[in-house]
């Protein structure tokens, strides 16, 4: 627009920061494709897929600080991870349940993150139990009087477990320097939103007394700009946040889901027609930041990048079959 | 345990015909039990099922120790299985699930009993109740002690529930029975002095000795001991008997039911010799010999299981070679299924040994003490023989060897006792009769 | 040395550890401005300030599951559940998150955590105040599972157990808070976790037991002794998972006769565990059948006074029990 300020230019972004949010969000598109055909294939066994997502978790993610912060991830946010710094071979390891693996060496499923040294705190498979965890953590930071945030994800089926209703409130009634956020993709597995969430998911926090906003969860920019808010807001003491991004999910919900059964195929090309890639790329193009060559090129390094982390991992060891026995206990004091 | 025996003290449990919770008829066997003298079967004088035997394989024990007791069928009296501790019969708890219980559900004495039968009912295959395993096998450290001291669980008096062994009970056994000597040892005249162990290395067999063997070992020993033994070999030709009995054994099996043997020749000719040479049918009195009338024989049977027996025939001479023959299948057989009665071992004034039948061909017996000699038999050979003109010729031969005691005789005697044993095998031929 | 109460040692452990570590803290309901409903906590507050001794919201998985996300971020909670009885809330996070945290993330991550329950019977406690449910977490690898019985030992292993860089569930019986008092060194000292100790050394029988069950043992194995001449091993295992089976199996083997006493309901017990190790491992030494003894498998406890005395063991119920397997 002409006179005004380019949104990005509004929230301090660069042209840099722009291209790493874009080839961020490709690179998670590209290392889902991989791993979806991985699975066909029948070298990989479970796949649980961040298509469609790319934006919400790209865009809060680039206000981490790496290994200051505290991120409790949730299982979809591939995004996320590759922001905080985990590459493609990681991802891939995770995949294939390889030896070499960050998260876990093989022991848990692909998309339970964990990094001790992104501060990626070890994610399981029950739903919400993360985010009391995360408000300890977050408690801690305050108890120290430190400026770090922690960042905890969820989709809008988390908030109808207990434990996010507790967390919610101890955020509240401490101020803690935590963001939630809710990636609303409207379907928890095959139950719809309709079915899962009664009222509001962002007005619920006012009922924490804090601020909850709603956002295009496709638009990167927008998510950036609500996330920037609400870290800020932590960082200066001014307690929690929580954000819900509305999105959707353009794959089955895993690997072992056939959506065709609970929704119309329809509905989901009216959504592929928001895909937040093309969308954030058609804002790139048009803001000068990315013609069609740079897109091609860029695309082909990270098809190389995927290309080349599979091929790793695909040739990368399992770990020794005994090693199962080992580290149930943490040694020392 | 019954007095098997005028001078019989004690008797062993050789070996239980019943076990723990048969059924038995009066008269029926239940035991073997072996005294010095003789083993013999053991007729139950009661009817009823076996509660509990008392006594364990292997164990001595005094004349009227009870060994068994037999549930008549009658309300459990005094003589009943031990039942210390009544409480433990039933549930002292309302509670059914407050802990778990060792012992049985079951509501009172009688029915515990009942207990044990089980699925087992009708089948024939029967599960033992908790309070016989109790008893008969107690626990795995007790079962462990037991099998590593070579200890019978149920010779030792239970102070556990149930009249159970229990450790402590076995271990006080245990340690009881190393400070005595040889607390199973038969109190004899002259108990042999105190003596060192044979230490018993890995891969070592331990046999225990029975009473037979020890009764044996016993008189071998005395007889070594007190008499003098001399020794001296004759060789008799016994072509002709061979003959004989080749020619008449089918017909004496057919007529007399028994076989042939050459041992009714041998006893016929020592018996007749014995009338000419009394002074082989004697005994040693010290100061006295005493010539016996009557010519008792005495055949050594031996046992398959390292038993030897002597069981006698009394009056040899009344018997002809037809007789003999019968009497001496009677008693061989009678002997190898141990039905000798005492009578049948006792009062032998001579013995007539036969390791022929086994092939030796040269013995040196041991006198059947207190008896004055006894004579081998060994096994007819064929051999070249130098003949009276010097021809050769090959002729079946018998070595006839005596063992005496020099207190009571000489050489010379033994020898003319012998030489008219051999003359009398000789004299056969296949055309004697067989009288 | 002064006496004191299982509770003043294990206020004394929680305010040694805080004093000496800055990263030590309490959390739970009603620990700080009333010290706790057992007074446990007392004065706590007050000497280390507001968070450092932390009143939470009424809400168990909340508080399991922040003191996680603490221990992560540099903290050593000490959390405490009100009643053994509100522990199934945060079930979830503890067997499922803190035990685990450590072997999924192939060692990453450690949850230095302390969970204080105290748990038992007490008159008028009824059934949501007097359940024995330790045995919930003795078979979830990644926890450790403590509950010593006496003062001396309980400061010692609690000091041990916020020490220890995983989740540790310390029990307390809530009956002999005040009901055992002994000497309790003024000194610095730990007990290291994971070994049982033996109470007293017998050859006839051998007893093993925790919490106000311990006591009984201990009063009954004198008994036993004066007046009919047993002699009764008694073992605590301290620490309920993982076992020490060196030491248990050991008495075991030496007595042949094992006994174990426990409060809780029967079935599934640390009891039936122990029973089991012993009965298959001590199996050659065994002079009688391996015994359990615990409240019946009906919900504890009841509140009319007369009906808790029925169901939960008594003494006479262990002595009585101690007798019959002497006798065997």
């Amino acid at each position: 627009m002409e006179g005004t300020q380019a949104r990005h230019e509004a929230l301090g972004l660069d042209e840099g920061d722009l291209l790493r949010m874009y080839r961020l969000m490709l690179l998670a598109r590209r290392v889902d494709e991989r791993s979806w055909i991985l699975n066909r294939q029948g070298k990989a066994a479970f796949v649980i897929s961040c298509q469609g997502q790319e934006a919400a978790q790209v865009g809060a993610a680039m206000h981490l600080r790496p290994g200051y912060d505290y991120v409790y991830p949730y299982y979809r946010d591939h995004g996320i991870v590759l922001t905080l710094g985990m590459t493609a071979r990681d991802e891939l390891l995770a995949l294939l349940a390889r030896e070499e693996d960050p998260n876990s060496g093989g022991r848990q499923m692909p998309g339970h993150f964990s990094s001790r040294e992104l501060n990626i705190v070890t994610a399981s498979a029950p739903i919400a139990v993360q985010f009391p965890q995360a408000v300890g953590s977050a408690l801690a930071f305050k108890m120290r009087g430190e400026d770090g945030v922690v960042l905890a994800c969820g989709g809008e089926a988390s908030t109808s477990e207990g434990d996010w209703h507790e967390a919610m409130n101890f955020a509240g009634v401490h101020g803690l320097p935590v963001v939630f956020l809710i990636q609303n993709n409207h379907y928890a597995i095959s139950v719809p939103e309709p079915l899962q969430v009664a009222g509001s998911i962002a007005r619920r926090a006012e009922g924490y007394g804090f601020p909850g906003v709603e956002v295009d969860g496709n638009d990167v920019l927008a998510v950036y700009e609500a996330a920037g808010e609400a870290f800020a807001r932590a960082r200066k003491g001014e307690g929690p946040t929580l954000i819900e991004a509305k999105t959707y999910r353009l794959t089955a919900h895993s690997s072992d889901d056939d959506d065709r059964r609970y929704r119309e195929r329809e509905e989901v090309e009216q959504w592929r027609l928001k895909d937040p890639i093309p969308r954030f790329e058609r804002y790139l193009m048009e803001n000068g930041v990315l013609d069609e060559a740079a897109r091609d090129r860029i695309d082909a390094e990270v098809r190389e990048e995927v290309r080349e982390a599979s091929e790793y991992a695909e040739n990368a060891p399992v770990a020794d079959p005994d090693s199962v026995l080992e580290g149930v206990y943490a040694e020392g004091v | 345990m019954p007095q098997l025996g005028e001078s019989v003290t004690e008797g062993t449990i050789a070996r239980w015909l019943k076990a723990e919770g048969d059924e038995v008829e009066k008269d029926e066997p239940i035991a073997e039990v072996d005294t010095d003298k003789v083993s013999a079967e053991l007729p139950s004088p009661l009817a009823g099922r076996i509660e509990r035997l008392l006594v364990p394989e292997g164990a001595t024990v005094e004349v009227g120790t009870e060994i068994a007791l037999v549930a008549t069928g009658e309300e459990p009296g005094p003589d009943g299985p031990a039942r210390e501790d009544a409480r433990s019969e039933g549930p002292t708890e309302e509670f059914p699930a407050a802990g778990t219980r060792a012992q049985p559900v079951a509501a009172g004495p009688g029915e515990s009993r009942a207990a044990g039968r089980g699925e087992g009912d009708g089948r024939g295959a029967r599960v033992p109740s908790a309070e016989e395993l109790r008893l008969r096998r107690s626990s795995p450290v007790v079962r462990r002690l037991a099998a590593e001291h070579g200890v019978e669980i149920s010779s030792i008096r239970g102070t556990g529930v149930g009249g159970r062994v229990t450790k402590k009970d076995i271990e006080a056994y245990i340690r009881e029975r190393e400070a005595r000597p040889r607390e199973e040892a038969p109190p004899r005249p002259a108990p042999p002095p105190p003596r060192e162990r044979v230490e018993v290395h890995e891969g070592d067999e331990v046999v225990e000795v029975t009473s037979v063997r020890r009764a044996i070992a016993e008189r071998m020993s005395r007889s070594k001991r007190e008499a003098p033994h001399a020794w001296t070999l004759v060789e008799a030709d016994v072509s002709g008997l061979v003959g004989l009995r080749e020619v008449r054994k089918e017909e004496f099996r057919r007529r007399e039911g028994v076989n042939l043997t050459y041992l009714p020749f041998v006893v016929r000719a020592v018996v007749e010799s014995l009338k000419e040479h009394p002074v082989l049918n004697s005994v040693w009195d010290g100061d006295r010999i005493v010539l016996r009338k009557r010519i008792n024989i005495g055949i050594a049977v031996d046992l398959e299981e390292g038993a030897l027996i002597v069981p006698v025939i009394k009056d040899a001479d009344d018997y002809g070679i037809v007789g003999l023959a019968r009497r001496i299948d009677e008693v061989v057989r009678r002997a190898r299924q141990r039905r000798l009665s005492p009578d049948d071992v006792s009062g032998g004034t001579f013995t007539v040994n036969n390791p022929g039948a086994l092939g030796s061909v040269v013995s040196t017996p041991i006198i059947n003490h207190p008896q004055a000699a006894i004579l081998s038999a060994e096994a007819i050979v064929k051999r070249p023989v130098v003949l009276e003109d010097d021809a050769i010729a090959v002729r079946s031969m018998m070595n006839l060897e005596v063992s005496f005691d020099h207190r009571i005789l000489d050489g010379g005697a033994a020898l003319r006792f012998l030489n008219a044993v051999k003359r009398r095998l000789e004299s056969y031929t296949p055309e004697s009769e067989i009288g | 040395m002064a006496v004191r109460t299982l509770l003043q040692a294990i206020h004394d452990a929680l305010a040694e550890e805080m004093r000496s570590d800055e990263r030590v803290m309490v959390l739970g309901e009603d620990v700080g401005r009333a010290g706790g409903v057992f007074r446990v906590t007392e004065g706590l507050q007050e000497e280390f300030g507001p968070y450092r001794v932390l009143d939470t919201p009424l809400a168990e998985s909340l508080i399991v599951g922040s003191a996680i996300g603490l221990s992560v971020n540099g903290m050593r909670p000490v959390a405490e559940i009100q009643f053994a009885d509100f522990i199934p809330p945060a079930f979830d996070q503890i067997v499922s998150e803190a035990a685990r945290f450590h072997y999924r993330s192939k060692g990453a991550w450690s949850v230095p955590l302390t969970i204080r329950v105290p748990y038992g019977a007490v008159h008028g406690g009824a059934l949501y105040h007097s359940q024995s449910n330790e045995a919930y977490f003795c078979q979830v690898p990644g926890l450790k599972v403590v509950a010593p019985t006496f003062p001396a030992d309980a400061k010692g292993m609690l000091k041990s157990a916020i020490r220890d860089p995983n989740p540790v569930l310390f029990y307390e019986h809530k009956r002999t808070y005040r009901l055992l008092k002994q000497e309790v060194p003024e000194e610095e000292y730990t007990l290291p976790l994971g070994r049982a100790k033996v109470h007293r050394r017998g050859q006839d029988i051998t007893v093993c037991s925790y919490g106000l069950m311990l006591q009984y043992v201990l009063e009954a194995a004198e008994r036993l002794s004066g007046e009919h001449g047993v002699q009764t091993e008694v073992v605590e295992p301290l620490t309920l998972y993982p076992l020490d089976r060196e030491t248990i199996l050991e008495s075991a083997r030496k007595t042949g006769k094992f006994l174990v006493v426990v409060e809780a309901n029967i079935t599934g017990s640390v009891a039936a565990e122990i029973a089991a190790t012993v009965a298959q491992e001590a199996f050659e030494w065994l002079d009688a059948p391996v015994m359990r003894l615990g409240t019946p498998d009906v919900p504890a406890a009841a509140f009319a006074r007369p009906l808790m005395d029925r169901l939960i063991p008594d003494r006479a119920r262990v002595e009585e029990a101690m007798l019959e397997l002497a006798r065997y």
